[in-house]
């Protein structure tokens, strides 16, 4: 699998680290309540098709938002972490 | 070199060839229900004097009916092993399973067929034990040779660091009362001479030797709790998808398959890598990511590897199967995943470690690689508990662990349907603790990610 890096271009899967869903980039408020938080750290769509994760691409040290499909390893797009987040 | 499973593994080869039978199973219909057919050295005797044409079909094809009291969705190891004690332990007579391929085709006929009971937190620990004991005692409750061979797993560990976390482990295991000893280096030399002891990065300190850890040949398992469960009425209904669960004012009424609508009063879900999808016809969200863990098999060889072992630097465990080929397998891809395959960094990464820890099979060609669909929970341990839907159960989350639970898993969770109320040695594996954050268990410390465990 080859994921492009928004800033390096295309790069081996070696180079990057998965974090998980890009639900990550959606912090709750500390006071949001249980059910926000189980939303967010544990709780997942899981779908079989396409996804959005968080991957971190070791060489350059950006977070990047990856659109992929989970059951061919397709990838669809990607973007900096911080531009996703707005 | 001892091996305590040896004599069991060798029986094994008398009745391996019978392992083979179920599979026309699959291509026949109609019923030989009530068909005592017990296995015994006599019918193997007679049968090979007679040109072994009195087998027959070890479980019926039947169709679906409109309606059963009991439906569980899944029909791999825990599905059937569920049904099985649904029917023995508590009496159920109107049961299906129902599996969206063939019975013994998903995760319970492709892992790597380890068997133990080595785990350190309380809810863990005591279900875990509990599987093993049943696991000890399956061959003669199924009449079915699942080749149990209690070989020892040795877990390997390379600091002194390692060594205390290993020793607290191994007190874990004793106080549950399983069995657990702590090998120094000249101690697993003993039983591993041909380990790389004095690798420079990662030399060999020492290992836990858990005696009654093993293997068991996985197939079996599937087909030997499927004709147990046939045999006591189970419906098994292949080549059956579900494709919605019916709830009616917070209650399940049944299922909606690709065979038709199946009415039920009681539904359970054990569908390990797509329990996602099935969860989500029920409106649910569950705390679980699939993921996908690979293994490999080589070419058949003399028997060189005597029990199951883990190195602990690395991502690597092997094992080497009654027919001669080395099984063995690391880590997750760590990545999302429902595409049955691996990618090549991780292979290369075992390939690796296997190098790193044991030279001795640099030369032993690899036959095949694939890769499993694991559920894996944000805390590393399983689920088998209610929803919030009455008369829908789940049990899932066995990350990649899920083979060793298959006696113990399906005995609690046919405790659940049946009873209502969890088994006691499955209290702790709640859904909610998800929520509350009382109780998770995270065996490896590593934190709410779900591919971390």
């Amino acid at each position: 699998m080859r994921i492009s890096c928004p800033f390096c271009g295309e790069r081996d899967s070696r180079e990057y680290t998965y974090r998980g869903d890009a639900i990550a980039l959606e912090r709750p408020a500390p006071e949001a309540g249980a059910e926000a938080w189980e939303a967010y750290l544990h709780l997942r769509d899981n779908p079989a098709g396409e996804t959005r994760d968080l991957w971190y691409h070791e060489p350059c040290g950006a977070w990047i938002v990856v659109t992929r499909n989970t059951v061919t390893h397709e990838v669809l797009a990607t973007a900096p972490a911080s531009e996703a987040a707005r | 070199m001892s091996r305590p499973g040896a004599s069991l593994s060798q029986s094994g080869g008398v009745f391996g060839f019978i392992a083979c039978y179920p599979r026309h199973g699959l291509l026949s219909s109609g019923g030989q229900q009530g068909n005592p057919m017990r296995y015994s050295a006599l019918r193997v005797l007679k049968e090979g004097l007679t040109g072994q044409k009195g087998w027959t079909p070890v479980w019926r094809d039947p169709d679906p009916r409109p309606e059963y009291d009991i439906v569980i969705i899944g029909g791999g190891g825990h599905g059937l092993s569920t049904a099985y004690y649904l029917a023995k332990e508590h009496g159920a007579r109107n049961v299906a399973v129902l599996e969206k391929g063939y019975i013994g085709g998903g995760n319970v006929g492709r892992n790597t067929t380890i068997v133990r009971a080595n785990y350190f937190l309380p809810g863990n620990s005591e279900f875990y034990s509990h599987s093993l004991k049943l696991w000890e005692g399956l061959e003669e409750e199924l009449n079915y040779n699942v080749m149990h061979s209690q070989r020892g797993l040795i877990n390997l560990f390379h600091s002194d660091g390692q060594r205390d976390a290993f020793a607290r482990r191994g007190n874990a295991m004793i106080n549950q009362g399983d069995d657990a000893i702590l090998l120094d280096r000249e101690g697993v030399r003993k039983h591993l001479p041909y380990l790389d002891f004095d690798n420079v990065r990662f030399p060999i300190y020492g290992g836990l030797l858990h005696p009654r850890g093993g293997t068991a040949r996985h197939d079996a398992v599937a087909w030997g709790y499927a004709r147990g469960a046939d045999r006591r009425g189970v419906d098994l209904i292949q080549n059956c998808e579900v494709t919605g669960i019916d709830v009616e004012g917070g209650r399940v009424t049944g299922v909606q398959t690709t065979r038709g609508a199946i009415r039920a009063k009681k539904v359970g879900i054990v569908v390990a890598g797509r329990s996602g999808q099935v969860a989500a016809m029920a409106g649910m969200r569950l705390p679980i990511e699939s993921h996908i863990l690979q293994a490999f098999v080589t070419e058949g060889l003399k028997p060189v590897i005597d029990h199951v072992v883990s190195f602990g630097m690395g991502h690597f465990y092997i094992s080497q199967s009654d027919k001669g080929g080395l099984v063995f397998g690391g880590d997750l891809d760590f990545y999302a995943s429902y595409a049955a395959r691996g990618n090549l960094p991780m292979a290369e990464h075992v390939m690796d470690a296997a190098m790193t820890l044991m030279p001795v099979i640099g030369k032993a060609k690899v036959l095949r690689s694939w890769g499993g669909i694991m559920d894996m929970t944000p805390d590393g341990s399983p689920i088998i508990d209610r929803t919030g839907i009455d008369g829908l159960y789940i049990d899932c989350g066995w990350c990649y662990g899920g083979f060793k639970a298959v006696p113990g898993s399906g005995f609690a969770f046919a405790h659940l349907i049946a009873q209502d109320r969890p088994h006691e040695t499955a209290a702790r594996f709640r859904l909610d603790r998800f929520r509350t954050g009382v109780g998770l268990m995270d065996e490896e410390g590593t934190g709410a990610q779900h591919n971390l465990h």
